[in-house]
């Protein structure tokens, strides 16, 4: 990877009752990078510690040079989109994007013509003032989708955030994806547990199983000659 | 080895400050009265008695309510009828209920001029008193009989339908198989829990006991206190209060961290056995009667007066709203603030209030406050502050469910999003929790509005709140003026938990 790997794990290990994850490796910068693997082998573990919502037993995590292992969340230069709960259903859309710029909501004009530019930019031009409630799951989608866009953070998590569509508007969502973050040069990681969310659009794979994570693979690459644990996921 | 990122995000200091404020309430007055107690003289033969009355009436009390409850539940569990929903809101009430309208509504009924007597006389029999021993009681199964109702109707409905299906099947005898396990672990709670209310009653002794065959321990410490200004005595016997209180605490504490508050008794569970119509109908008629007579009552003799009720009533009520607003406006800030603090602490510090007593606290306070100012001068902020504190309980318990929700839901999300703690309460906080806001400030509100406990120890006539004026106006016989009053207590009390409440509700979403 070299010069263009930003988002590092070095030697990282995390422990949760019996469980321990570990990884060492370098996810790429304008790239997506999809995490796959069977349930419980720690995918959206990784994730977590990536994000900063568990502490690490041992490793650092580094953004370039900078180690960010115990920055808090918000201080990160990630943005997280979780399986659910990824907007506050009593805010407004202008009000969940809005958050992006200034958590608490103190927008200036032009911060609010900039998150109505965001709206539109994902095809929800004029239902910026519509609650979560009023939306469709995918326009719901396309509303977190928004808020990531415009936080400008530039590491992307999606811990499976169209789970629960359907597989046509899934799969528009991650066109969608593909299209907006990866010109935007962002570095997106995915975690998936359907090979074909990976063959559709991540540049890499990187395989979790039995509580490891192995350094990246190039998507073609692993389903051309995947692996004994793929083998066994992919059945 | 990484220090952990993930912090609590929300502001803790004001949790720390309601905490601190709590301690003083409780563990600072009892160590007051523990201060100036007398212990060398130890208990007299009437304090004696006191205890004994006091943990007597509160054992029967519980009793009689728990098994007249049994019947009256199993006929709600079991039939759905016109006014059923209403009747179980209705079962709701006397939580809020002032304890001197109950008392006066009581009177109306069974009092030297009540109803009974009335009847009584017409038949030629010889009339009954209400006073002493058994006006304690029949008061408090008036107050608790609801509660018990509620609690083991909440028991019925958690027997699963399927196991009433299963049983008819079977042709198995359901009191045997099903309702006995479930009253054996239901009753003996539901006992406990009215056993600890009726240990603390001091209204209900103030007017129906009194004497040396019917006084409460707090009923002595308030007469100790106001009429003998013993304070060595009242810190004594504040003290037992303390010790009778915490110990039925911790009893009452191990089983309601299970039990859960009652949602969803509108449901009727579809039985097949054949049960006597009859005997359910006379047991709902019976307890409906039972409560909704006597508050008829006042309403129908009190209607007619209230436009008599003079100035200083007025002044009275006006008095009990700006107490009661105070007190729901700092239980709902301690609440929310310990709700947000969370861990071990804040759960303590929460039920701690709930082993202080209104007279315990207010013995205490009245000791520390005594050398400095006159006691009268500070009745309305002790009140308000002490029904604050001891509202703590009930109200946390209808909000920290929901402040753990809204942190499971979106606390990560807005860690993420870098929310500072102040905003978090703004934002997302306080919006979604609107309802149980609400509810814990209307229920705080009521029990202030209706308190007649600690501000007995303090107010002189400049002071009354309405409770104490409807006390005084009995102790004139000035009954008409008094059930105006109480209809106008119960009125107000009514109206604020509905206005806290439908505020809560109204624009309120998910």
């Amino acid at each position: 990877m070299g010069d263009v790997s930003v988002l590092r794990c070095d030697g990282l290990q995390v422990q949760q009752g019996d469980f321990t994850l570990s990884a060492d490796l370098a996810f790429a910068n304008g790239a997506i990078t999809a995490l796959i693997g069977p349930s419980g082998a720690g995918k959206s573990t990784l994730l977590s510690a990536l994000a900063g919502f568990v502490s690490l037993k041992s490793g650092r995590v580094l953004w370039g040079d900078t180690e960010i292992t115990a920055l808090p969340p918000g201080e990160r230069p990630i943005s997280i989109l979780f399986q659910d709960n990824n907007l506050f259903p009593h805010l407004t859309a202008l009000q969940n994007v809005g958050l992006a710029l200034r958590p608490d909501l103190r927008l200036l004009p032009e911060q609010k013509d900039q998150v109505a530019r965001a709206l539109a930019d994902v095809g929800l031009t004029g239902m910026g003032a519509r609650k979560p409630a009023a939306l469709s799951g995918g326009q719901q989608s396309r509303v977190a989708l928004a808020r990531v866009l415009l936080a400008g953070r530039e590491v992307v998590l999606l811990d499976e955030p169209f789970a629960a569509l359907g597989p046509g508007l899934k799969e528009e969502m991650l066109d969608l994806v593909r299209d907006k973050l990866l010109k935007a040069g962002r570095c997106v990681v995915m975690v998936t547990h359907d090979p074909a969310d990976a063959k559709r659009i991540a540049d890499n794979v990187v395989l979790v199983s039995d509580g490891v994570a192995l350094p990246p693979v190039p998507t073609d690459a692993i389903f051309e000659n995947p692996p004994p644990a793929l083998q066994a996921y992919l059945g | 080895m990484a220090r952990s990122p993930v912090a609590i995000i929300a502001p803790r200091w004001p949790g720390g400050a309601s905490a601190a404020l709590v301690l003083l309430l409780t563990f600072g007055t009892l160590a007051a009265v523990a201060w100036q107690a007398e212990w060398v003289g130890g208990l007299s033969t009437g304090d004696w008695a006191a205890v004994r009355f006091t943990l007597v009436q509160a054992f029967v009390s519980a009793a009689v309510s728990v098994v007249l409850a049994v019947p009256v539940a199993r006929a709600l569990a079991r039939r759905q009828f016109r006014g059923r929903g209403i009747l179980i809101t209705l079962l709701g009430a006397p939580f809020i209920l002032p304890v001197i309208v109950a008392v006066i509504a009581l009177l109306a009924v069974f009092g030297r001029n009540g109803v009974l007597n009335d009847v009584m006389v017409w038949i030629g029999l010889p009339r009954v008193t209400i006073y002493g021993f058994h006006g304690v009681v029949l008061a408090h199964v008036f107050l608790n009989l609801p509660l018990a109702t509620r609690l083991l109707l909440q028991g019925w409905l958690s027997i699963p339908a399927e196991r009433f299906r299963l049983a008819a099947t079977l042709n198995a005898d359901v009191r045997r198989l099903l309702e006995w396990p479930m009253l054996r672990a239901t009753a003996p709670n539901a006992f406990l829990v009215i056993f600890v209310i009726c240990l603390t009653s001091f209204a209900t002794a103030l007017i129906l006991g009194g004497g040396p065959r019917a006084t409460t321990v707090e009923l002595a410490i308030y007469q100790a206190l106001r009429f003998d200004f013993d304070l060595g005595r009242a810190a004594l016997l504040a003290c037992v209060q303390f010790g009778l209180c915490a110990a039925a605490t911790v009893l009452v504490w191990r089983i309601a961290a299970r039990a859960e508050m009652g949602a969803g008794l509108d449901r009727v569970v579809q039985r097949w056995d054949r049960a006597p119509l009859a005997l359910d109908a006379i047991a709902i008629a019976l307890c409906a009667g039972f409560l909704i007579v006597p508050l008829g009552m006042i309403v129908l003799r009190g209607a007619p007066h209230v436009a008599d009720l003079t100035a200083p009533v007025w002044w009275a009520a006006g008095r009990s709203l700006l107490v009661a607003s105070a007190s729901a406006c700092l239980c709902v800030c301690m609440a929310l603030s310990l709700a947000l603090w969370g861990g071990r602490v804040a759960a303590f510090v929460g039920v701690l209030p709930l082993a202080a007593s209104s007279l315990v606290v207010g013995t205490g306070l009245f000791l520390i406050v005594y050398p400095f100012v006159r006691p009268a001068e500070v009745a309305l902020p002790v009140t308000a502050l002490t029904n604050a504190t001891l509202a703590l309980p009930f109200a946390l318990h209808s909000i920290a469910p929901s402040v753990a929700a809204i942190q499971d839901d979106f606390g990560r999300l807005a860690m993420s999003l870098n929310m500072r703690r102040w905003t978090w309460v703004r934002l997302v906080v306080l919006p979604r929790m609107r309802r149980p806001l609400g509810f814990a400030a209307g229920l705080a509100a009521a029990l202030s509005m209706g308190d007649l406990g600690v501000i007995t120890l303090f107010a002189g006539n400049a002071q009354e709140t309405l409770p104490l004026a409807m006390y005084r106006l009995m102790g004139a016989y000035q009954m008409d003026q008094a059930a105006a009053a109480a209809l106008l207590l119960l009125a107000l009390s009514l109206l604020l938990f509905w206005i806290c409440d439908r505020g809560g509700r109204v624009g309120a979403e998910m």
